[in-house]
């Protein structure tokens, strides 16, 4: 029998149901909130973020974590910069296609060495994070890319509309990185490739024995993920024009917050990029929001965002938990899929995040 | 121990390391192990190798805390926050220090009882301490702290050593002993190994893991206070981004991410070893950035390099009995 309302659903609807709760609190508190301008403001911002988040997903599905993303995005935005600054008359999609293929490079080596390597992802990214923006900082020999110097298209793009209702604007890069977020969730959905990252994430020795390539596949998800951290810089290089060697610090954090809020399993195997998008969205919101709310100071920020995500994972483990496993204990036609393992405690090559147990419970207790 | 044993140890390679670094740096500078340049290479990240031994009972037990240098900069922010409102110092340093204990309850509640990944919950630590430090001191820096104070991040208590190294000894001594040679550090290493296997035993886990997050807490706010008064002065950002410094000096010291195999041995040889490697780099004019690099490419390779031996030593076991068999 096929169900209507999927417990991932549920999550999906309750965040919801919590943008739209914040919306309302800080249209109560803000004049003048609910306009075209915010919307610009907010979604502009979210554009960014999301890209990132888009590729954390696919790597924190597979059971893995990319801390590296914050360095590729800074390092692609200066790269691709200054090779604009210095070549004018540079094509816009060669431009484009490099920044990928610098995050495609730097996609490479994580997963090579998660993938083949066998070195746990946690420290291979934690140095890689380092190393790009060593690299980053060397190369770069304290030259800062400065809106001036690039060509006329690159600073027309932030303000390029795909559509326009009076004051409400739909920037193209913020179109652009719905459509990254669609494309990756029907990927997810459709393709043998997003279901083998779920599969992988869920249990790897399990993907492992039943066949499923595991190695290529982290290997192809890191890929993934860094050449849209790379799409990511050049999108950052668009917004903000000027970029110094600490461009983007701070922002594998950023996309790893995005991932959480929205539903994705640091354990992996569960999780969907339409989530991300909103969880994305969220923490977005608040951070340009809480700004404007008269009497309440800036500085409260990230308290309240520490918060969110602690809510944000609480609410997964306990309630949510709790109803997939009431879903999964009514016996279907195929049996219970293959999360439901984890629980059994056949962990045996299981990542940092792991360690810690399976969430609420488990067969045994 | 057998010889063979000792030299496939990790501690083994990582003396190996410590004195081809300390060759180098000699060679560049023959001041360089007098003891006032020594003691200086403690003294410049003292706090964060004293927050490194506790990080090596989270880690070893299988879980990490990405919220210390958050709780090292809150407890620096709430000493400077009370005392410019006129609070006693002693009092104030009694308070960041129950902070450090409550912030290390609250991690350890989550994790240890809720049973949510680590990572999430210290994640969420990591930015909600923090923000509770912004709060405080807004984009205020705090200083002029009583000189008593000052002095005991500035000054030499016995001797030439300050206070920080003559604490760091100490807890390094308690931290070896406790980890390798009490009941309660054994139950730890079984802890990372197997959780199950550790709850079957008749260990409580729950409590253990609480018990480690709330050591981890104090201990950060610990190193806090002391920043703070090696510094002088406290802004909303100190400690920012030490989490990443701390965890490779433990992983690099040979613990194991997934928890259940370390040594404290090893991650004093590994402080020892970052401490000298960057000294060494900045005697060689190269700049904290590239350091930071290099350690990064040190810590990937510290897990690649035994791993590739591993695979080779399999694959050839694997075809000198496929030609057994044949």
């Amino acid at each position: 029998m096929r169900r209507l309302v999927r417990p991932d659903q549920i999550r999906v609807f309750s965040l919801v149901v919590l943008l739209v709760a914040f919306v309302l609190f800080f249209s109560a508190q803000i004049p003048g909130y609910l306009s075209g301008r915010t919307f610009v403001r907010i979604s502009t911002g979210v554009a960014i973020i999301a890209v990132v988040a888009v590729g954390q997903t696919l790597v924190v599905l597979t059971r893995n974590i990319d801390l590296s993303v914050g360095s590729v995005v800074g390092f692609t935005a200066w790269a691709v910069g200054m090779a604009l600054a210095s070549n004018k008359e540079m094509a816009a999609p060669l431009a484009v296609l490099l920044a990928i293929g610098i995050g495609v490079l730097s996609g490479v080596v994580n997963g090579l060495l998660v993938a083949y390597g066998r070195v746990p992802a946690i420290i291979v990214t934690l140095g890689t994070l380092a190393i790009y923006r060593t690299i980053l900082v060397g190369v770069a020999n304290a030259k800062t890319v400065t809106i001036d110097a690039l060509p006329e298209w690159m600073k027309a793009l932030p303000r390029a509309n795909l559509l326009t209702m009076g004051d409400l604007e739909v920037r193209a890069m913020v179109a652009l990185a719905v459509v990254i977020v669609a494309l990756f969730q029907l990927g997810l959905v459709y393709l043998r490739f997003g279901r083998r990252l779920y599969a992988i994430g869920s249990n790897p020795d399990a993907a492992r024995i039943a066949g499923l390539p595991a190695q290529r596949t982290v290997f192809l998800a890191y890929v993934l993920c860094d050449a849209l951290a790379g799409l990511a810089g050049f999108m950052f290089l668009a917004r903000f024009g000027t970029i110094t060697v600490v461009a983007a610090q701070g922002m594998e954090l950023q996309s790893v917050a995005a991932v959480v809020v929205g539903g994705v399993n640091m354990l992996g195997g569960s999780g969907s990029m339409v989530g991300t998008l909103i969880g994305a969205t969220l923490v977005e919101t608040i951070q340009q929001s809480l700004i404007r709310v008269p009497g309440l100071s800036e500085f409260w920020i990230d308290a309240l965002l520490g918060l969110l995500i602690l809510l944000a994972v609480a609410s997964d483990a306990i309630i949510l938990n709790r109803l997939r496993k009431a879903w999964l204990a009514r016996p279907t036609p195929s049996g219970p899929d293959g999360r439901d393992d984890r629980d059994t405690g056949a962990r045996v090559s299981d990542s940092a995040l792991s360690a810690s147990g399976a969430p609420a419970g488990g067969k045994s207790s | 121990m057998t010889p063979q044993n000792l030299l496939r140890r990790w501690e083994t390679l990582l003396v190996v390391l410590l004195a081809v670094v300390v060759v180098i740096n000699v060679a560049q500078s023959p001041f360089y192990l007098r003891l006032d340049n020594i003691i200086n290479l403690f003294q410049l990240s003292i706090e964060k190798i004293i927050v490194a031994l506790v990080m090596t009972f989270v880690i070893t037990s299988g879980e990490i805390d990405l919220s210390v240098s958050a709780v090292m900069g809150l407890a620096a922010c709430i000493i400077a926050f009370l005392y410019s409102h006129g609070t006693n110092m002693a009092i104030a340093v009694v308070i960041a220090l129950l902070a450090g204990v409550a912030c290390g309850a609250f991690n350890g509640l989550w994790v240890a009882y809720g049973r949510l990944p680590a990572l999430a919950v210290t994640l969420a630590g990591l930015i909600g301490y923090r923000g509770i430090a912004r709060i405080l001191l807004e984009d205020k820096s705090i200083g002029q702290f009583p000189d008593w104070f000052n002095a005991l991040g500035q000054q030499p208590l016995v001797g030439p050593l300050p206070v920080a190294l003559i604490l760091f000894a100490i807890l390094l001594i308690c931290a070896i002993v406790i980890l390798q040679r009490t009941p309660f550090g054994r139950y730890i290493y079984v802890i990372g190994n197997n959780r199950e296997v550790a709850r079957y035993s008749g260990i409580d886990v729950r409590r253990m893991k609480l018990i480690v997050f709330i050591a981890s807490g104090t201990v950060a706010a610990l190193a806090g206070i002391l920043l703070a008064a090696r510094l002088g002065a406290v802004r909303g950002n100190t400690a920012e981004g030490f989490e990443l410094d701390i965890i490779t000096m433990v992983l690099l010291g040979g613990v194991s991410i997934f928890g259940g195999s370390g040594t404290l041995v090893g991650v004093a040889l590994s402080i020892l070893l970052i401490l000298n490697l960057r000294n060494g780099m900045s005697l060689a004019d190269i700049t904290g950035n590239t350091q930071t690099g290099v350690i990064g490419a040190l810590l990937i390779l510290s897990v690649l390099v035994p791993n590739l031996f591993g695979a080779f030593r399999d694959s050839r076991a694997k075809s000198r009995r496929a030609a057994r068999a044949t």
